[in-house]
């Protein structure tokens, strides 16, 4: 940070700065200096926030009048939907909302894997987002059970018993998560309390998150380091502003075609009927967002195992910063690991697929192949690749391949490059 | 400073982190547990089921403990369709004899041990219960045979109160 010389104009701005240095802050956020060749991909740590925002406060009005009981949290639900004034906007966006939140959260990790914004020096704020991640999939989750009807109840009935894998104190744990002996009242009561405080709990990690990126600074398409600030780099106001708004705007396009056009084709049937202890549902699915996650897991015909490779699927993430041992950030001169990047988003999309589909047939040995395939990439494919990868020539600086006409003018014109 | 002090510090130090370690474990425990079942439900532990109308060959499914119990009345093929299985076949080998001490009668959590899911009855491979989460299959003696579920379905502690009544837990 260069900007802790900031000394504000008025009197009154200079007497409470010295008190509390809010204005120090405000205008370290307004003058940061950003990477000027950011394209739309880095646009999603905006649409983020205001997801999160999003969620907490229709979450909030949600909670004025939700009842956390298993005898009248699905009636007070559909009181929600019919008798409250516009109980059903605020709850078709908090429902479509969740889903929106993930959308922009795999563009935002497929964006860092493209180019590399994982590796050095911006390990912390990648396991941060991990972090953040695993909390948004577990505040998901205990959102879903909310309502109490039937996917809530199987769906929190076959999570939970996930932890039963656990030799010798699995039992004991799932009981202690349920609070009874089956998934009642008790586990609806503590999911409210929990689905109510992670957002918190995401909030303060995302003030973390961006504290930590403002350290080195944004990474950027080319992926090299960059001097800020200089003519490489613009103030976050109002360049960023503009562009993060605008992609907003569009961004806030699509939510509001599935709030008012389709709210409920992202949910499930089943879980508008009550939910009842004694049928499970024919096929239980859980949301979009975790499907690959459920493939992965339905994959291994061992229980414990199935859970652990889950679990690793997801917690792979966090070693990948030392996974990838190439030196080379951007995809943009990485000619085979761009490659490899398009053949896992093709996985990852595969595995979303089957795990929606029957356990069964040519459905599983596809969700084999893709959870095999999946794991090869981040333990094999990517540490020998830093060895064995020819990388193509990086240039000096984001202003240089324009103005220089260098030898490396060809690619960083490429098309995830472009200069404004 | 002497040496003296220098140990009439470390000794507080050390007793001050030790008390509230203590102090810290015995605040903390009471909020682990207080997710644990709770007296209320702890107390419903047992229920009886009349079980006069349950012709052979029919299921009757009852709640206990917020889980579903299957009592089985069962046909005598489906006895010796159990009873005839070898021990080397079974992933959890348990014989019908000890599951069902009346072989008529087979009383078990509805509750497949995979992921907890309700199989469904006179359904899968051995003519017993499927499970439709993740296809687990189960035989006449609700004993896992094919799919992910590692055990077979659990028989609850129970007994008959008369000829028409069973207690289960």
């Amino acid at each position: 940070m260069s900007d802790h010389d900031y000394r504000p104009k008025s009197k009154v701005g200079q007497w409470f700065n010295d008190r509390l240095p809010l204005l120090t802050l405000a205008n370290h956020l307004t003058d940061y200096p950003t990477p000027k060749n950011l394209n739309y991909w880095w646009t999603f740590g905006g649409i983020l926030t205001f997801c999160l925002i999003t969620q907490i406060i229709t979450g909030l009005t949600l909670a004025m009048h939700y009842i956390a009981h298993a005898d009248m949290a699905f009636e007070s639900v559909e009181h929600i939907m019919r008798d409250v004034n516009y109980g059903w906007l605020i709850r078709y966006i908090h429902a479509n909302g969740a889903s929106m939140f993930f959308l922009a959260v795999y563009i935002h990790i497929f964006r860092s894997l493209f180019y590399g914004s994982y590796k050095a020096p911006r390990e912390i704020i990648w396991i941060i987002g991990i972090i953040i991640y695993l909390l948004m999939m577990a505040a998901a989750f205990m959102g879903y059970v909310l309502p109490w009807g039937q996917m809530s109840f199987w769906g929190a009935t076959v999570i939970t018993n996930l932890f039963s894998a656990i030799p010798f104190v699995g039992e004991g744990i799932v009981t202690w998560l349920w609070g009874g002996y089956s998934v009642d009242n008790p586990t609806l009561t503590r999911f409210f309390t929990l689905h109510y405080l992670i957002p918190f709990l995401i909030l303060g990690l995302v003030v973390l998150h961006i504290w930590a990126l403002h350290v080195p600074g944004n990474n950027n398409p080319v992926g090299i380091d960059v001097k800020k600030p200089s003519k490489d780099t613009v103030p976050f106001h109002p360049y960023i502003v503009i562009k993060d708004g605008f992609a907003l705007l569009m961004f806030m396009i699509v939510f509001a075609f599935f709030v008012f056009y389709a709210p409920n084709i992202l949910g499930h049937a089943d879980n508008y009927i009550e939910a009842n202890p004694m049928v499970t549902p024919a096929h239980i699915v859980p949301e979009w967002y975790l499907l690959p996650f459920y493939a992965i897991l339905r994959s291994v015909p061992d229980k414990l195992l199935g859970v652990v490779a889950m679990l690793s699927a997801i917690l792979i993430l966090a070693v990948l910063p030392w996974l990838d041992t190439s030196k080379i950030r951007s995809a943009v001169f990485r000619p085979l690991y761009k490659q490899f990047y398009w053949i896992l988003v093709a996985d990852v999309l595969i595995l979303g697929y089957v795990g929606a589909m029957p356990a069964e047939g040519l459905y599983l040995l596809i969700a084999r192949v893709a959870t095999a395939y999946y794991f090869l990439h981040f333990l094999v494919i990517l540490p020998v690749l830093g060895f064995k990868e020819k990388t193509l020539p990086v240039p000096l600086s984001i202003t240089e391949p324009v103005l220089g006409g260098s030898t490396n003018l060809a690619a960083a014109r490429n098309k995830e490059s472009k200069i404004e | 400073m002497s040496e003296k002090k220098t140990k009439r510090r470390d000794f507080l130090f050390t007793a001050t982190t030790a008390v509230g370690a203590v102090g810290a474990a015995a605040v903390v425990w009471p909020m682990i547990d207080q997710m644990n079942p709770d007296a209320s439900v702890k107390a419903l532990a047992s229920t009886e089921v009349d079980v006069s109308a349950l012709t052979p060959g029919n299921t009757l499914t009852v709640l206990w403990r917020g889980k579903p119990v299957f009592i089985r009345r069962r046909t005598q093929e489906e006895i010796d369709e159990a009873r005839k299985v070898k021990m080397e076949d079974l992933i959890h080998p348990e014989k019908d004899e000890d599951r069902a001490k009346n072989p008529e009668w087979l009383v078990m959590l509805g509750v497949c041990t995979h992921l907890g899911c309700v199989p469904l009855n006179d359904k899968g491979d051995y003519n017993g219960w499927f499970c439709p989460c993740h296809g687990s299959h189960y035989d006449t003696s609700g004993r896992i045979r094919k799919g992910p579920a590692p055990l077979n379905m659990e028989v609850p502690k129970y007994e008959f109160v008369n000829a028409n009544t069973i207690k289960i837990g």
